[in-house]
């Protein structure tokens, strides 16, 4: 019990599925985490393989045809999927924020961007114009913005993208919220932009000890920013753990194959390790673990659905035939 | 800005000479007017005092310029019926034209955005096919049959609105219209929905298509992210982006509501300037027809220029691309 009142979010056996013509999409199928205040859990995949309708599954932004099947969403102990709307509109942006991949598209075009920033004070607050505005003011200096009073008469076609993406931060923080979800943020932006982005929103979490989920396919990005690490493969989170145990000692064959084609200095003029294929289509995925027609470790038991194990503390994983060389040693 | 409007009046002021030419030697084509006007028990003399007298004596060159002269000085000539300047004969019945227009208009888009908009946003549901599957009627269906069957169905068999004219105005703020009075509205009803049936179709899927457009983009989901009202979402991120084309469409529209008015003034008896026309075409009443077709050039023109300006209004970006060119 004690656990749980620690953890901002908790997950447990979501399934949100999409019900197209062609049939049942099952891009989130059964995953469990938990992220306490002021850890940043990295979620980690291809794409496609479900990590963003994750995030909004939790946000309650699910679009028709996709809905959440079932599973538990518990936010500070209480199980917010399935609320009513008004009720999930006044979590959002105020309690969970997120931030999206491109900040060229998440900034309305034909609104400036105090009006931007104005309404997300005032969709939960009751504050008058000047007050906000101020307030608006303020997060833009936050997140390291010249001339903040200038900015926020601007449009945002009259800014740059990483200037965009640091207003779209501003705004993801400005009520304070306790949980916040960023959905690549970073992959839309040049290598320093990048870098100073991450800075930012490591700061901000650690001073307000807000939680936060960082979505990405890049495990280079994560690895610098994250506490823990959940795996993403095709709908399941294939393996779970601290950044340290995932990277040095990664178990399930998927994540070495992510980790193998990271570019790093020791390998420099050696081809990058690739992982052959691709992601399979979530449409009517055959049963077993999703996996096996890319790895090369696949037997006969990966024709049924893997168990979910615990082979170390604090760390999970889908696999019948782990990675075991460096436990081993 | 300043320089942009003044290149784009330049321009203007180019088609509007191209047009008057075109216009003028036109209507010289098509029959004399001078058999329409005269008793036909006149003999030649008469006659040709007659031609000399509407100068129509002269070669065709010479009367293109003496219309010019005159017309740069506000003198469109003298209507050969009326006996009065072409100009003010127009100008007389150009209210009534205006307040159909108006009418039909505002019929657009008060019936065509919301209807298009609910059919944008719920794609599935029974009443969104019903609109789009109305639309397509609107958009088929010939003008003049439809305002016949408007009469036959209102004004014959349900008897409920009056069939022909404008009915009784009223003078509000110096402007008189019949807008202002319940009679005049009753008459206004039936040819300004006539005359708009076309445009609210094309109202309804111009805002159906930007708003299933606009709903898959990041900023409306941004914008739900934030906790805003689904109103405040629809309302102003949505429509907003929306009314972009919207406004573009449906002002260049207008000076196409006001030519065809022609068809609809003709059937419900409109007192209007599309009726002038169409009788001044019949009795070759050429100051007149070339007076009108001059005003209806004007009237594109000017609002194809405010249109521009109103989009950069409503698009940023459209001011900026402005900026540095």
């Amino acid at each position: 019990m004690s656990r749980q009142a620690a953890n901002t979010l908790e997950i447990e056996g979501l399934k949100t599925h999409f019900f197209t013509k062609a049939g049942i999409v099952k891009a989130v199928d059964g995953i469990s985490f938990h992220v306490a205040a002021g850890e940043v859990l990295g979620l980690v995949g291809e794409s496609g393989c479900g990590k963003s309708i994750t995030g909004f599954s939790i946000l309650g932004l699910v679009d028709p045809p996709g809905r959440i099947v079932s599973g538990a969403i518990r936010f500070q102990g209480r199980d917010i999927a399935g609320l009513p709307d008004e009720d999930l509109r006044r979590l959002r942006g105020d309690r969970i924020a997120m931030i999206f991949q491109d900040p060229m598209m998440t900034l309305n075009p034909v609104l400036r961007v105090d009006t931007q920033m104005v309404e997300a004070i005032r969709a939960h607050a009751r504050v008058d114009q000047a007050t906000a505005l101020g307030r608006a003011r303020e997060a833009l200096a936050a997140v390291g913005i010249p001339s903040p009073e200038r900015r926020l008469r601007a449009y945002p076609h009259e800014l740059s993208g990483g200037m965009r993406q640091r207003i779209a931060i501003a705004i993801a923080f400005i009520n304070r919220p306790d949980l916040v979800i960023a959905d690549e943020p970073t992959t839309a932006l040049d290598v320093t932009i990048q870098a100073q982005i991450l800075h930012l929103a490591q700061e901000l979490c650690r001073n307000s000890g807000t939680a936060m989920i960082w979505i990405t396919h890049d495990l280079a990005v994560v690895s610098a920013l994250a506490d823990r690490i959940a795996v993403m493969y095709a709908g399941r989170i294939v393996e779970q753990g601290p950044v340290e145990d995932i990277v040095d000692r990664p178990l399930h064959p998927y994540t070495r194959g992510l980790l193998g084609s990271v570019p790093s200095h020791n390998a420099r003029g050696r081809r990058l390790a690739q992982i052959p294929g691709m992601t399979p289509s979530l449409i009517n995925l055959p049963g077993g673990c999703a996996f096996r027609t890319r790895c090369a470790r696949a037997g006969p038991a990966c024709l049924s659905d893997p168990p979910l194990t615990e082979p170390a503390a604090g760390r999970q994983l889908r696999c019948f035939d782990p990675v075991m060389a460096e436990a081993a040693a | 800005m300043t320089a942009f409007i003044l290149r784009r009046l330049m321009q203007s002021a180019a088609v509007v000479a191209i047009m008057s030419l075109i216009v003028f030697f036109g209507v010289h084509v098509v029959g004399d007017p001078v058999y329409l006007l005269i008793n036909p028990m006149a003999d030649q003399k008469e006659i040709e005092e007659a031609i000399r007298a509407l100068g129509l004596d002269r070669p065709i060159w010479e009367q293109y310029w003496h219309f010019l002269a005159g017309a740069l000085e506000g003198d469109l000539g003298r209507s050969f019926v009326f006996g009065e300047p072409a100009l003010k004969v127009i100008v007389q019945r150009m209210p009534a034209t205006l307040e159909l227009a108006f009418a039909a208009l505002m019929m657009a888009i008060l019936l065509g955005i919301p209807l298009g908009l609910y059919a944008g946003l719920y794609p599935d549901r029974l009443a969104s096919r019903t609109i789009m599957a109305g639309s397509i009627v609107g958009f088929s269906l010939p003008t003049f049959w439809v305002g016949i069957l408007l009469i036959m169905v209102f004004a014959v068999m349900l008897g409920w609105l009056p069939s022909t004219g404008r009915g009784e105005t009223a003078t509000v703020l110096g402007l008189t219209s019949s807008l202002f009075t319940l009679d005049g509205l009753s008459h206004i009803l039936l040819p300004a929905f006539n005359l708009a049936l076309l445009k609210i179709s094309l109202v309804i899927r111009l805002t159906r298509a930007g708003a299933r457009e606009a709903i898959h983009q990041d900023y409306i989901k941004f914008a739900r992210a934030k906790g805003l009202s689904g109103r405040r979402v629809i309302g102003v991120h949505l429509l907003k982006n929306i009314m972009i084309p919207v406004v573009t469409v449906l002002g260049l529209e207008f000076g196409g509501l006001v030519a065809f008015s022609v068809v609809t003034e003709t059937i419900f008896a409109w007192p209007g300037m599309g009726r002038l026309l169409i009788s001044s075409i019949q009795s070759l009443d050429r100051p007149v027809i070339v007076a009108y077709l001059l005003i209806i050039v004007l009237m594109f023109v000017a609002i194809n220029l405010l249109v521009d300006v109103l989009y950069s209004v409503l698009d940023p970006r459209v001011r900026l691309g402005e900026k540095s060119a």
